[in-house]
């Protein structure tokens, strides 16, 4: 007998017959008047910014606020800024050194300040988390209020790779002070803007 | 309405007065109450060592003596817990049993519940600190419970409340576990100990003259704890509070 | 030894014992805080029972929905039945993909596999690369806690580690410097990695792919470097829907630190480019758990630490003096259902107080699991004689009233007579710390008697 069907056997020696149904996951649940407000502090409390873009272009944006990065790659077609292609590298690593990464977010989820990336247009996973700052682009209308209603927007039909980001990374390992900035980008700022293509 | 006065083995032994206090409180209020004198031991002890077998024969014996009362009350959260939660395992369809369950009380639900007095016509000058002991407040639901997000209510304070000059303290821990835990208060003393004391710093801090609950263990726990620390602080029983006493 | 023993050892350091539970009681009230926030906090966790009642009870169903679901996307499935075959499995897979140096995030099945130790003996380099657990690591510990694993140290403790192994400048233990450090340290692990190793927190049947929550980035880091990804999964993280994880993700973080949600929640779906991905499926004794309804529950832990945070014991004795891979309530009943005889203090470290059934974000009835494993402890003939011998005598007075209250009287009698040299002898347990009640003149029951015969 294989292990498969050692563990699968002593399972069902215990199943019941009939169990409960599998209930409905979308509950009624807390709602904001202001989405774009409750973002901003859900993900302030986690280190992180939220900006919205008025008249300024993205590329605008980058130059005035990131002035120290010089290595800046982007998967946002909307930024027009970036110093090198991070889909050029057969292997990932090479991506260490990206000061700048400006990746596109499908949409916002106020109630905890996270943002769903689908890893479209970009080769390297690895770039999220290699990146030492990040700069997080989202359609302004793209944005909703709690995991309930991002999970309606989400399928895995095919195979991918998708991940919530939410701020910068963290840790409180050491005597629980918390310390922005672990292994993966030390700085995570969400921008807002009119319009992007996906 | 015939109640039927459940005092704990060790209250009956060591604390008469608190016993005592019980049975004025509920007569003060016009009850009729019985002390079946075959009663001994709920079997708490026996059931939280794991002694299922010796704590059945102890669940049988006391459903005999108390299954023809109205109602059953007890000065002790943790043994009329021991009833409602935990006889199922023992007298599940006998006869009587369904009745017991749901008509044990413990003091001061009994009185927020059925009896609903709007005074205790007694005094008690002191600041109170509640120790919400840990059955009586998480299994039979006397407070809210810190831990859940559920509106918030104390029966203890809302009853106590009826007692004239009364003043209650604020605690940093408001229900956390004093360390009795039965036979954990010397199977684990050391822990035991430094839990109890704890409490009673917190209790202290706060500016409590006396400590007050609804399990006398709890009580007993901490006050050894202070006897031996010497603390200016002292235990008693709710019962006693209710019924005027110092 | 068992619990008490260790326990009073950890207490009798006054100042750290308070330090450490305070620590600990810090991140309770940060949940607490988190979870008063959402008004459908209590229905969240009605909804997560149900989810898991419902998958633990067709887990065969689901688990054979993961693989099918999996493996059309491309992902390799392996089943260990024990921690032997998933240690093998796990260096199989290494040294046929000529890999000598492996990255790991966060496993407690891992741990629990004793993973670590077997595959160094085999050559291979292994790097833990979550702060908390890298520092364990380095010092030879076990983590004291499953979120928190460092969270019995000191900084100036981890300073000296990393002033050890990392150079790191002399007394320096700000917590800022010292993660910096490591970034550094940990950054040349992850970019010279032959594989990685990570956890699952929930798999989902549905889709056939994976879910790890991380705050640091190191789970990522390790499985989008390099090439070969292993994923370890216990049977009982199954989830069936993806939609299942709206109520996962709203309560575990909140849980286990109060904060909304972790810095990444990956959905691993396929490997990198050019890579491949290997899920390998563990009992490990789970499935035995299945079979007993009392114990049943406790498969449906999301592993958050919020019982363990709130334990009032576990606070005070800290993780490493339970003995068992996972510490406090879940890890006193899960140590219970693997192995009775060597863990048979575990139920016992308790006072049955159920704050931690109460924050328990699935509902899992924690407390109610130990009273329930005294019970097997003592069926199990592992109570001890003496202790055994003590309840059956005093359940047999309790039988006989009449004797209960002579013996009563004279003790009433006796005991304060008695000299403080004897009453407080060594053999009084209770009167270490405490002193006994004043014995009263007469019983509760002889008062009574008086009152009802002067009536």
């Amino acid at each position: 007998m294989t292990s498969r069907e050692s563990i699968l056997n002593n399972i069902k020696k215990n199943i019941p017959s009939s169990t409960i149904e599998l209930p409905d996951t979308n509950i009624p649940h807390t709602s904001y008047k202001d989405k774009n407000k409750q973002f901003a502090i859900s993900l302030k409390s986690v280190g992180g910014d939220a900006v919205w873009l008025e008249d300024e272009s993205i590329d605008e944006f980058v130059e005035k606020n990131y002035q120290n990065s010089e290595v800046i790659v982007s998967t946002c077609k909307e930024f027009t800024g970036e110093t090198k292609n991070a889909n050029i590298p057969n292997t990932p690593h090479p991506l260490k050194n990206v000061d700048l990464a400006v990746i596109k977010a499908e949409f916002a989820v106020a109630e905890n300040g996270a943002v769903w990336i689908k890893n479209s247009d970009n080769r390297h996973r690895a770039l999220y988390f290699l990146a030492t700052k990040l700069l997080i682009i989202i359609d302004k209308n793209n944005i909703v209020d709690t995991m309930h209603e991002a999970y309606e927007q989400i399928t895995f039909d095919k195979k991918g790779y998708g991940v919530f980001i939410s701020g910068p990374s963290k840790t409180a390992d050491i005597e629980q002070a918390l310390v922005i900035g672990a292994h993966g980008p030390t700085s995570a700022c969400v921008l807002f803007v009119r319009k992007v293509s996906y | 309405m015939k109640i039927g006065l459940f005092i704990p083995c060790f209250m009956n032994e060591l604390y008469p007065e608190a016993s005592m206090a019980t049975l004025k409180v509920l007569e003060n209020l016009g009850l009729h109450v019985e002390y079946p004198i075959e009663q001994t031991c709920c079997g708490q002890p026996m059931a939280n060592t794991g002694c299922a077998k010796e704590a059945g024969e102890l669940a049988k014996r006391f459903l005999k003596i108390f299954k023809d009362f109205d109602y059953v009350v007890a000065p002790s959260g943790s043994c009329v817990a021991m009833v409602r939660d935990n006889y199922a395992q023992f007298l599940e369809g006998k006869e009587g049993f369904e009745h017991l369950k749901t008509h044990t009380y413990e003091l001061v639900e009994f009185l927020h519940d059925i009896i609903k007095p709007t005074s205790m016509n007694s005094s008690f000058p002191y600041k109170v600190g509640i120790h919400n002991s840990c059955h009586g407040h998480r299994e039979l639901g006397l407070a809210s419970m810190s831990e859940r997000n559920l509106p918030a209510f104390s029966k203890i304070e809302k009853i106590l409340s009826l007692v004239d000059d009364i003043e209650f303290v604020t605690l940093k821990r408001n229900d956390e576990c004093c360390g009795f835990g039965g036979t954990f208060c010397v199977t684990e003393d050391a822990m035991s100990s430094a839990m109890g004391i704890d409490r009673v710093n917190d209790h202290l801090s706060a500016g409590a003259e006396i400590m007050t609950g609804v399990d006398m263990s709890c009580l007993m726990h901490m006050q050894g704890i202070i006897d031996r620390e010497k603390l200016p602080i002292k235990t008693l029983h709710i019962a006693q509070i209710l019924a005027g006493e110092l | 030894m068992g619990h008490p023993e260790k326990a009073a050892e950890f207490i009798a350091n006054d100042e750290r014992m308070h330090w450490h539970d305070k620590a600990l009681w810090f991140v309770r009230e940060k949940r607490d805080l988190a979870s008063h926030r959402l008004d459908e906090w209590e229905e969240l966790r009605e909804v997560a029972k149900q989810i898991k009642t419902h998958t633990i009870n067709k887990l065969d169903f689901y688990l054979e929905e993961f693989e099918k679901n999996a493996k059309k996307k491309g992902l390799h499935v392996h089943w260990a039945k024990d921690a032997k075959e998933h240690n093998e499995i796990v260096l199989k897979l290494l040294l046929s993909r000529g890999a000598k140096k492996l990255v790991k995030s966060k496993s407690m099945l891992t741990e629990e596999c004793h993973l670590n130790p077997y595959l160094e003996n085999n050559g291979i380099e292994v790097v833990d690369t979550d702060l908390g657990e890298r520092i364990v690591q380095l010092r030879d510990e076990a983590p004291s806690h499953i979120v928190l694993p460092a969270i019995h140290l000191k900084k100036e403790e981890v300073g000296k580690t990393f002033e050890k192994f990392l150079k790191t400048e002399k007394d320096n233990c700000d917590p800022t410097y010292l993660t910096r450090a490591a970034r550094t340290h940990l950054r040349e692990k992850f970019l010279n990695a032959d594989a990685s190793l990570t956890g699952v927190n929930f798999g989902i049947a549905e889709t056939g792919g994976v879910v790890v929550c991380t705050n640091e980035g190191n789970a990522d880091l390790g499985a989008s470097l390099p090439k070969l990804h292993i994923a370890s999964m216990g049977i009982e993280k199954i989830i069936p829907r993806l939609t299942d994880l709206s109520v996962f993700t709203r309560l575990l973080a909140r849980s286990a630190t109060g904060q909304p949600i972790t810095s990444y929640t990956s959905h691993f779906h396929a490997p990198v480019e050019g890579g491949e991905m290997h899920i390998i499926i563990v009992d490990n004794g789970r499935s035995d758990i299945i079979q007993n309804d009392d114990f049943k529950q406790s498969l449906h832990c999301i592993r958050c630490g919020a019982c363990i945070n709130t334990c009032p014991v576990y606070r005070r004795s800290g993780g490493h003096s339970y003995g068992y891979t996972i510490p406090g309530p879940i890890g006193s009943t899960l140590g219970a259902s693997k192995d009775l005889r060597t863990n048979k203090t575990l139920p016992f470290a308790c006072t049955l107080c159920a704050s931690c059934s109460n924050v328990c974000p699935i509902k899992i009835d924690l407390h109610n699991q130990l009273y329930k494993h005294r019970q097997s402890v003592v069926k199990a003939g592992l109570l001890g004689a003496k202790k055994y011998a003590v309840l059956k005598v005093a359940t047999w007075v309790m039988k006989h009233p009449m004797l209960l209250d002579f013996g009563g009287s004279m003790a009433r009698k006796i005991v304060p007579k008695l000299p403080r040299s004897i009453l407080y002898s060594k053999a009084n347990i209770w009167g270490k710390k405490r002193e006994l009640p004043k014995f009263p003149k007469k019983s509760f029951k002889e008062l009574y008697k008086e009152r009802e015969e002067n009536k």
